[in-house]
């Protein structure tokens, strides 16, 4: 690990004007993706800013959204009674991802910000990563590729995001608060990530010393009955190779509300737009299901080690969504 | 002008200088003052600066959790942790665990059921099994298996893990009934 400065930051206020102001500074907060990353030497700051003590923990309710601070953690999250009760795939998706000792330390704002799993990205031994060195080439495309995106991919990356909460996330139009050296700003997750085009450094929308102060998840009446399945290598403990994130309103048989989410697939956190339109006002069916997964996988574009994808990514969406219709009817 | 580090050395110039924290750390119950390297972690501060050699280093990313210890009473990874955020929480290794030399019932469990051969990742897996108690979560067989999947076993001793946690959670709850 390179050698860094260490400070603890006293506000919120200070925190932002100290980074804004020098490039070579990063936040720490739960530290299990950016220490790792500083062990690989992909990370090289010569500053660490802990914000862990900031006042930017807890969750707040209302009727319709809770708020939940960037520095609560995920195990937190998992924990909370409104979670439980009307938000379940934010709650499966949250234990279903890492470790409970991981979980005890990431934060939900650093699960947004997590940095790609790709073997290349995290190996500085490998020249060519657009991410880790823009416009040196990506090794992956021509590499080993079982754990890369299919969907939102460019000819200069392939890395997945692979957050899963992220995934639920999506679905329900969730809200990055932030606070920048121009202010605050509130940015909806749907477009808070950038797909990699000729980018892929450039992962979301947030400026340098630029701080998430809380993520807003709306209480949708659909999101009651939501469920988030994730296929793995492995039974725990594992990246999803496809995970789909469900929440649906079936009455009198019929879709009233759709809200689609997919990891394991996507260079960032995909949201099914297509599938939704497909499910909106249809039969609550598999036939109807199989076309939504039909359209939401309709746009992949795969590599020989990402071809088996496509099809588990439909078989994920079409389990999850008869799980959640079998629940209601 | 700026070196390298290589052309540093080579050079037989001193080496740039490396930032150092002042730190107090309170590990079971126990207060120490060091000066450290920012870049010590956790698990490196318990390790080689304090002595306390029972939290291991496996994989050293938080892959492996050989490096479990409690922190504030919630298990996380040492190794991903760095000494300096610690300051000011109460930090729990598997050398606290047992009080005036009597075993904590879970080392006691681990040792009865045999639940190691090498033994690399028990003080690890004991911790995480404290704290899955704890968290009420080993009500089920599958529960222990998903809740305990993040601390791994080279040696494949999770049968006998399994049964020392069962074991320990039947004890809670006898104790409870009793009261």
């Amino acid at each position: 690990m390179h050698p860094f400065e260490y400070a603890l930051a006293r506000d919120a206020d200070q925190a932002v004007a100290v980074a804004t102001a020098d490039p070579h500074t990063s936040f720490l907060a739960g530290g299990t993706t950016q220490l790792d990353l500083m062990k690989d030497g992909v990370l090289q700051p010569g500053r660490l800013l802990d914000i862990t003590r900031l006042p930017l923990k807890g969750i707040t309710h209302t009727d319709t959204a809770i708020r939940v601070g960037a520095l609560t953690t995920m195990e937190e999250l998992a924990a909370d009674p409104v979670v439980r009760d009307r938000l379940p795939f934010v709650r499966e998706a949250l234990l279903l991802g890492a470790s409970t000792q991981l979980r005890n330390m990431a934060t939900i704002g650093g699960n947004l910000l997590q940095r790609a799993r790709c073997r290349y990205f995290r190996d500085p031994t490998v020249p060519a990563c657009n991410k880790r060195n823009p416009g040196s080439g990506c090794a992956a495309i021509d590499g080993i590729q079982r754990m890369h995106a299919i969907l939102g991919t460019s000819d200069h990356c392939i890395a997945l995001h692979a957050s899963d909460v992220a995934v639920p996330l999506t679905a329900l139009d969730a809200v990055v608060h932030t606070q920048g050296a121009d202010g605050t700003r509130s940015v909806p997750l749907t477009q808070f990530y950038l797909p990699p085009d000729d980018t892929p450094h450039v992962e979301n929308v947030l400026q340098h010393g630029e701080l998430i102060t809380a993520v807003e998840i709306p209480l949708l009446p659909a999101a009651a009955r939501s469920h988030y399945i994730k296929v793995r290598d492995r039974v725990s403990y594992e990246f999803a190779l496809t995970s789909a994130g469900v929440a649906v309103l079936i009455e009198n048989g019929l879709v009233q509300e759709a809200r689609v989410a997919l990891g394991g697939v996507g260079t960032i956190p995909w949201r099914a737009w297509d599938a939704e339109d497909v499910l909106r006002g249809a039969q609550a069916t598999t036939e109807v299901f199989r076309s939504a997964a039909e359209a939401a996988l309709a746009g992949a574009r795969t590599l020989p080690g990402t071809a088996f994808k496509v099809d588990l990514a439909k078989r994920t969406l079409v389990r999850t969504l008869e799980t959640v219709a079998g629940a209601q009817s | 002008m700026k070196h390298t580090e290589t052309e540093t050395r080579l050079s037989g110039q001193s080496p740039p200088e490396v930032p150092q924290v002042d730190i107090t750390l309170t590990v079971n119950g126990i207060s120490h003052s060091l000066q450290v390297d920012t870049r010590v972690t956790l698990l490196d501060a318990l390790r080689d600066h304090l002595g306390l050699t029972g939290a291991k280093k496996g994989c050293d990313q938080g892959a492996c959790g050989a490096c479990t210890v409690m922190v504030d009473g919630r298990r996380v990874v040492s190794c991903l942790a760095l000494a300096a955020q610690c300051q000011g929480r109460e930090i729990t290794t598997i050398e606290g665990l047992s009080t005036d030399g009597e075993l904590h019932p879970m080392q006691a469990a681990f040792a009865r059921h045999d639940a190691f051969q090498c033994g690399y990742c028990t003080p690890g897996q004991i911790i995480s099994a404290v704290c899955l108690i704890e968290e009420g979560r080993a009500e089920t067989e599958e529960d222990i298996r998903e809740f305990m999947s993040g601390n791994l076993c080279r040696c494949g001793a999770y049968p006998n893990i399994r049964a020392a946690i069962r074991d320990v959670k039947a004890a809670v709850h006898d104790v409870k009934g009793e009261s």
